[in-house]
């Protein structure tokens, strides 16, 4: 059973419900609850959460659900955030990095080509090195961010999880960084959006793939 | 009392919003402005003894990306620059 959290202003929260549920069971784990048991893996999904105030995510990790995400992560439980779930969990230092606005300042919702550089996390063993997926991004804030030092421990401990293509940067993101994951690969996140691209009908089903691979961690973590 | 707090783009950090600012001046007729940078004000009343820099540390500011100051309405201020932020290389 997959949770999806869901904030005030979350938006995405049934498009990830819709996708975790072509994989497994899931339901939706609304912002105030604290008891995650019976959960294999938190999905945290995309929108505004608190209106964006101060800054994109910045409110959100407050949440007591939040609370309760963090412990679920100690424990190597697999999350996956979801643009602004990516924001909220930097936010929360779950995940390197800061979410700064575009760099052209402009909302872009498109198509995005994307690399998957390391298939060690809870959202990518279902992918192969180096596969290219084809997944929207759709955000205002989606440039990530993190000083030299911080991005060389990164690169350094393979936490760089997703680059958008060389020349095809929507955002201005840093190395073209579009997803990173914690030290231990079970807490991952990236600014596109894998659950609305789980249907041929909309053009690609390749998100699918991280929905597949986040069942996958919760067999391995069970194991 | 009142205090202030200053957030603002720590130096190095590409702050679209300020370039987009900085390009509409000349069509605006302002000449000799530049580096415009932009920031938020967060105005609060505190009591004393209160935590304000422990707030801006946890919620106000993202020391990742900003730097913030403290002003006080005795004129005292307390800020704190960025430790990193270098956004070259």
């Amino acid at each position: 059973m997959i949770g999806v959290l869901q904030f005030p202003g979350s938006c995405d929260e049934r498009d990830a419900l819709l996708a975790c549920e072509r994989v497994t069971d899931a339901r939706l784990v609304w912002h105030e609850e604290t008891d995650l048991s019976g959960l294999d893996a938190i999905v945290v999904p995309g929108g505004f959460s608190y209106g964006d105030y101060l800054r994109a995510g910045a409110i959100a990790r407050f949440a007591p659900a939040m609370e309760a995400v963090r412990g679920f992560a100690e424990a190597g439980g697999p999350v996956l955030g979801i643009c602004n779930g990516f924001q909220v969990l930097c936010e929360a230092g779950m995940l390197p990095g800061a979410l700064l606005p575009n760099e052209g300042l402009r909302f872009i919702c498109r198509q995005a080509e994307l690399e998957v550089v390391t298939t060690r996390t809870a959202a990518t063993t279902a992918c192969e090195p180096g596969e290219v997926l084809s997944i929207p991004v759709k955000h205002m804030s989606g440039r990530w961010f993190a000083p030299p030092e911080l991005r060389a421990e990164l690169e350094a401990k393979d936490q760089i999880v997703f680059r958008y293509a060389d020349g095809a940067n929507p955002n201005g993101s840093i190395a073209n960084v579009a997803g990173v994951c914690n030290e231990a690969g079970n807490v991952v996140g990236l600014m596109p959006h894998p659950e609305h691209a789980v249907d041929p009908l909309t053009g690609s089903a390749d998100g699918l793939k991280l929905f597949e691979s986040l069942v996958r961690a919760r067999v391995a973590a069970a194991a | 009392m009142k205090a202030r707090v200053l957030i603002r783009p720590k130096e190095g950090i590409l702050d679209p919003q300020g370039k987009a600012v900085e390009r509409a001046l000349p069509a605006l007729g302002f000449e000799g402005i530049s580096q415009v940078r932009v920031g938020r004000l967060v105005e609060l009343e505190v009591e004393n003894g209160a935590d304000l820099d422990g707030l801006c540390q946890k919620l106000l500011a993202n020391t990742l990306i900003e730097d913030y100051e403290i002003q006080m309405p005795d004129g005292s201020s307390a800020s704190r620059p960025g430790t990193s932020g270098s956004e070259a290389g």
